[in-house]
């Protein structure tokens, strides 16, 4: 009874506020979302303060502490030349997140717009701009994204460059889809009836509508970012040593798997835990904007 | 059902023609002049006009695309610098490996994915299907060259049980070749496993509660009649055709699965261009990699409205 009770006054609450408070108190429901709030936070705090929190300079190198495992004064150990694994993981952090963040800014910066202008021009532009998405979409992900870095050359800018290229289809097809659906609603047809020219009409009135939808995917898109950076550093494509990133540091740890596995643990885990929490935060999102998914 | 495909064929000529397009722009991304980087460490004159004249680089650009276009339609994809080899032939000789190690990773992640996905529908709200989806968040968020690490120095560094690396084709020995392609396929087929995993319960949670499964359980069948011959051939269906387009994951990744098992498939042959910068085999490699995965596509859709007769007329 008292549980019927709570939720009745829950939904009550629910339907007096804004959907924005409606939303954001449904995320605050989800514990596996605050999680991965917590971990983003955190991840974040690590690649912010990464000069004051790394005991040691990352690319410093000592031929006495060669593949040492975890100590007091090496918490994570050592790597190849004898640089501190936790410092490099700390700075790590900062070339994921960023490489997370940058290139899906540069797939929203691609997608939305032409998107936008697909689905509420429609007609031969429409088909156009849809057909090349096609096309894109048909290349695999990270097989267009390392030949996109091959061919710009290798360095952190060209990976993600690389990555963002080639997840701006994802937007495209989101964004045009949810405009189709947008423009027909009444208070579109409103806004067109008093003279709203239609850039004025895209950016304050479709925009808005479609940022939840736009929001769920970006979310979803960093932590396969993030796993796409580490690809192409594992690769060669991305980081160049001797700065430090999570994927190069996997590729030269697969050498010393039988002697120092702790290179390879660290930073893999690192990755796991980045993408794990922005996964979190997208389905938790998705389930928090969408209220048919209740 | 003629016209189904007729109208399907035809979509794909324009996504077919800006594919290529974009492949073929992929070379007026290198910096400075392509016919210098495309020799690579070659600086004789000699040859590199002899890379211009081959690709035609001293031609307008349209022109140049209306040559490369038409050579790959004769099944031309142009030579490797480095192999001295068609690119065709080099594709040829690497497909089998990763059609092998595709088919393996497939069915490992149709195995794992539809059980778990089944388990998780069936046993809604229980530990069950928790663990079901806590698989399935793991299975996408494990960046699987790390997870390929982790299990060479797990079964073959720590138990010594597998080999860490190489290939031996299924024809010589079967057993070897299990051996060396087990962890790999199991490293691709896990992303896919949690994707197939969700899509199954999704669908098997709406078969449990429509009408013929209700009518099924009224008529007194076994719960285990109920689920495996009613609800799972109905639900399965799209979460096959769904698997088949989860193709370009695996496809994804094969690259860095070939390259950390050191397998000779498609995947490291588009890693070992990219260092050679051996830039017509990465063309080659990308262009057939998307026709294979827009065919599959196609069979994917053909199938889905085969077994949907309410999609044929």
């Amino acid at each position: 009874m008292a549980d019927t009770t709570g939720e009745l006054l829950s939904l009550a609450a629910d339907t007096s506020d804004s959907p924005r408070a409606r939303a954001l108190r449904r995320l605050a429901r989800r514990k596996a979302a605050l999680v991965g709030l917590c971990l983003i936070a955190l991840f974040t705090a690590l690649a912010l303060l990464a000069p004051l929190i790394a005991p040691y300079d990352p690319a410093a190198q000592s031929w006495a502490t060669v593949r040492k495992p975890p100590s007091l004064a090496h918490w994570l150990g050592t790597d190849e030349v004898g640089r501190d694994v936790l410092s490099r993981l700390v700075w790590g952090a900062r070339a994921s997140l960023m490489a997370g963040c940058i290139s899906i800014a540069i797939a929203v910066s691609i997608g939305v717009p032409l998107g936008m202008l697909a689905g509420y021009v429609g007609g031969a532009i429409d088909a156009l701009v849809s057909r090349i998405t096609d096309a894109m979409l048909a290349i695999p992900f990270l097989i267009l994204a390392i030949a996109l870095a091959a061919f710009l050359g290798p360095s952190l800018g060209n990976a993600m460059i690389a990555i963002g290229v080639s997840t701006a289809p994802i937007f495209v097809r989101l964004t045009r889809a949810q405009v189709v659906t947008v423009k027909v609603e009444d208070y579109i047809e409103g806004a067109r009836a008093v003279g709203n020219p239609p850039w004025r009409i895209a950016i304050v009135h479709i925009l808005p509508n479609i940022l939840p939808a736009l929001l769920v995917q970006a979310t979803l898109s960093i932590a396969a970012a993030i796993i796409a950076e580490a690809s192409l550093s594992f690769l060669g494509l991305g980081q160049q040593p001797p700065a430090p990133s999570w994927g190069s540091m996997l590729n030269a740890a697969q050498r010393f798997l039988a002697s120092a596995p702790w290179m390879a643990i660290w930073p893999g885990l690192a990755i796991f835990l980045t993408v794990l929490s922005f996964n979190l935060v997208g389905d938790g999102l998705r389930d928090a904007l969408d209220p048919r998914r209740q | 059902m003629l016209s189904f495909l007729g109208k399907r064929l035809l979509q794909l000529v324009p996504t077919l023609f800006f594919v290529s397009v974009i492949i073929f722009l992929l070379q007026h991304l290198l910096p400075g002049d392509p016919a210098l980087v495309m020799a690579g460490e070659e600086k004789d004159p000699q040859v590199i006009e002899e890379v211009r004249r081959q690709y035609h680089l001293d031609q307008p650009i349209p022109i140049q695309y209306v040559y490369w276009v038409s050579g790959v339609l004769r099944g031309d994809l142009g030579e490797s610098l480095r192999i001295k080899q068609p690119v065709l032939d080099l594709v040829l000789q690497k497909l089998p490996v990763t059609i092998q190690l595709a088919t393996m990773a497939m069915a490992i992640a149709l195995v794992i994915g539809v059980a778990a996905g089944v388990v998780a529908a069936v046993k809604k709200d229980s530990a069950w299907d928790y663990a079901a989806n806590a698989f399935a968040l793991w299975g996408i968020s494990t960046p699987n060259f790390w997870l390929g690490i982790m299990l060479i120095f797990l079964f073959s560094v720590r138990l010594g049980w597998l080999p860490a690396s190489g290939y031996v084709p299924l024809s010589e020995d079967w057993r070897a070749s299990l051996a060396a392609t087990i962890m790999p396929a199991f490293v691709l087929g896990n992303a896919i496993a949690a994707i197939l995993m969700r899509h199954t319960r999704s669908a098997m949670l709406s078969v449990l509660e429509s009408d013929y499964v209700r009518t099924a359980r009224a008529k007194g069948l076994p719960e285990r009649t109920v689920i495996l011959k009613h609800a799972m051939r109905n639900a399965l269906t799209p979460v096959i055709t769904l698997g088949a387009l989860e193709l370009g994951t695996l496809l994804s990744g094969a690259v860095l699965t070939e390259q950390i098992f050191s397998i000779p498939g498609f995947g490291k042959l588009i890693v070992d261009a990219v260092f050679n910068r051996d830039y017509a085999v990465v063309q080659g490699v990308v262009l057939v990699t998307a026709t294979i995965y827009i065919v599959l596509n196609l069979l994917a859709d053909i199938a889905y409205v085969l077994v949907n007769p309410r999609l044929r007329t």
